[in-house]
């Protein structure tokens, strides 16, 4: 976004140096006060995150900075969104669809629900499907959602056989070939990748949009 | 030493031959010699499972949490076959089943009681303290607990809500202010945790008859203890994964009067616990310290003060600490040599252990790191190729590395590829 005024570049500086106590009321002022239309507001927010995801990318920023981000994210569509009427302007052309959940026995969900943030923030449309996902739901949402890539996220060592499950049942059910797997969680490496016939792995959430980005044809 | 002309000791009801006492300490010298940084006669081994017995003798992970035989027997054999250096305290770790059930405890699901017979206890993360109540914690410790924490985590203690508020109560005051106890809610809940202890005195019976029969046999416990970084115990047990988080930014200061409070009350109460279990190993799991968590900056101003606090104290005290520090460390290890030498047993999960050998390797012992994926997914010759690449590059330059899986023994590894990992470490390390 090159368009900015002053006060539109302070908002996005804001909220992506981390300064909520500026950044909120400020946002508030503009939807509430000065009738800003929300789909403007929303834009700076998502150049905010942006910056969010590139200095995460780059290593200043980590985790507590994306759950804060996607915190301030949360609070300000939650005023934006009732706000926004036919003609404000069209949603921004996602990227690709992503189905994510964590696969069956498994119970953990930090990592994946930070994926599903940075996933949504870099232009994907997410599905997430909850926790201890068994192999016929995640068959059901991928017949009615058609993703063109699927994460399976899982913390424990159970998961590994889990994941195999659950792609084997892919490839039973004739959908292998359908979408990407990417599978993510504490333990998951290339040894995992292979034993579970996944197509990628990724150890953090940038990982996982690069992957995304990749087999979308996405440019970076 | 010649042992066949000592008598023969009682260790409980178990009798330990002059043998078993020789290989006992043999297998107990070696691991402090390791952390002392002294060269060992060969590689010591540890074993560290949580439902592992259970694959090895055949029973499920639910048998292993609920019947205290069953468990004695399936760890007891695990230890007779593998002869490790030193054990973890296995049942401590895992015969929960009963005291849970009668505790009403909520912030696990466990075998039999919300997940299925043949998987692990899973942790539920959640806010079990809210960011407004900081204050209340750092005013009043005790009176949180008793009344907000305690309920919040267990049903037995849900009646302690309607406990007096103590810190005030004097003289006539008192007389009268004690009259919620006989409140139907609070009796009941006294009933239930009555009924709760009285469970885990019994398990507690079965963890030293088990450790009684190890001993005698020649089989040191590797730790007595446990304890808990101060920022793990608020993030984990009070504020949840991502109020934690949040809290960096929106209450730093009062996090940090938190941790400086949580870290006094967690030393005096490992010290505590370690002198009753008599071995001076403080095992300490370490979550929130990997390198993917927090910024370098925010680990030195939020994680580490704390926790080397907690483990200087540990030392004074003549313990011994051993944190493990789980996934990948890499890191941290400049900012976490900073401890004496030779005091320390520092257990890797991820981290590179060559890596950490070149760091740490002339402050303390190391202890790990065979992957989880090889172990559960690969064939025994990957695990002899693995311990083979740790002996040669850590143990064989010196380093004092104590072998073990990257969090002990996989639930489901195979049992042949925890024969190849003992069988593979006496082969390469004496």
């Amino acid at each position: 976004m090159n368009d900015m005024n002053e006060e539109e570049s302070q908002l996005v500086e804001w909220l992506a140096d981390m300064n909520e106590d500026d950044a909120l009321p400020l946002a508030k002022r503009m939807l509430l006060e000065d009738g800003k239309n929300p789909m403007r507001v929303l834009d700076l927010c998502r150049a905010a995150m942006d910056i969010v995801g590139k200095r995460f990318e780059e290593g200043e920023y980590f985790l507590p900075e994306l759950v804060l981000a996607g915190e301030m994210l949360d609070i300000i569509g939650s005023i934006a969104k009732p706000l926004i009427k036919q003609g404000d302007g069209e949603e921004v052309k996602k990227l690709g669809k992503v189905l994510i959940g964590t696969v069956h026995g498994d119970l953990h969900d930090i990592g994946k629900n930070i994926v599903s943030f940075m996933l949504d923030i870099n232009g994907f449309e997410v599905k997430d499907i909850g926790i201890d996902v068994p192999v016929k739901t995640f068959i059901a949402e991928i017949e009615a959602y058609q993703p063109d890539v699927v994460g399976l996220s899982g913390f424990l060592t159970l998961a590994f056989d889990s994941m195999k499950e659950t792609i084997a049942a892919f490839d039973q059910a004739g959908l292998r070939d359908k979408f990407k797997i990417m599978i993510g969680g504490g333990q998951i490496d290339e040894t995992v990748r292979n034993y579970t016939g996944a197509d990628a792995f990724g150890v953090n959430a940038v990982e996982a949009v690069n992957l995304c980005r990749g087999w979308t044809g996405a440019a970076a | 030493m010649n042992t066949m002309s000592q008598p023969s000791t009682m260790i409980g009801p178990y009798t330990q031959t002059p043998e078993a006492k020789a290989a006992y300490d043999a297998r107990w010298e070696r691991i402090m010699a390791c952390v002392r940084l002294e060269q060992p006669d060969r590689m010591p081994v540890g074993l560290h499972t949580f439902f592992w017995p259970a694959t090895y003798g055949g029973i499920t992970f639910k048998e292993l949490m609920y019947d205290y035989d069953k468990a004695k027997k399936v760890c007891f054999d695990a230890v007779m076959e593998f002869e490790p250096d030193g054990v973890f305290p296995l049942l401590l770790g895992t015969s929960l089943g009963r005291s849970l059930e009668k505790l009403e405890f909520k912030q696990l699901q466990w075998p039999g009681h919300g997940v299925g017979d043949m998987q692990p206890f899973q942790y539920l993360d959640r806010e079990y303290m809210k960011a407004e109540e900081y204050d209340d914690f750092l005013f009043d410790p005790t009176g949180f607990y008793l009344q907000k924490y305690l309920p919040r985590v267990a049903g037995a203690f849900e009646g302690f809500d309607k406990l007096p508020s103590f810190p005030g109560l004097h003289y006539f005051r008192l007389v009268n202010g004690i009259r919620p106890f006989a409140l139907p809610e609070v009796r009941a809940s006294f009933d239930k945790i009555v009924a709760a202890a009285e469970e885990v005195n019994v398990m507690f019976g079965h963890h030293l008859d088990w450790t009684q029969k190890i001993n005698a046999a020649g089989f040191p416990l590797f730790n007595g203890g446990n304890s808990i970084a101060p920022y793990d115990f608020i993030a984990d047990y009070f504020r949840g994964a991502t109020g934690m988080m949040k809290d960096l930014y929106r209450h730093k200061d009062k996090l940090k009067l938190v941790l400086d409070k949580a870290a006094v009350f967690i030393s005096k109460m490992t010290i505590a616990n370690a002198r009753a279990a008599g071995n001076p190993v403080v095992f300490i799991p370490i979550h929130w310290a990997p390198d993917a968590f927090m910024s370098p900056k925010q680990f030195e101003e939020f994680w580490w003060p704390s926790f080397r606090r907690l483990m200087m104290e540990l030392i004074e005290a003549d313990l011994i600490p051993m944190p493990m520090w789980e996934s990948d460390c890499t890191k941290r290890l400049e900012v976490i040599k900073d401890i004496p030498a030779g005091k320390c047993i520092y257990w890797f999960e991820r981290t590179d252990m060559v890596k950490a050998f070149e760091v740490l390797g002339d402050r303390v012992a190391l202890r790990g790191n065979l992957s989880p994926s090889m172990l559960t997914t690969g064939t025994p010759a990957d695990v002899d190729a693995a311990v083979k690449h740790l002996v040669d590059n850590v143990w064989n330059k010196g380093g004092k590395l104590i072998l073990d899986g990257a969090f002990g023994i996989p639930d489901e590894t195979p049992v042949d590829n925890v024969r190849a990992m003992f069988g593979a470490a006496r082969k390469y390390a004496g």
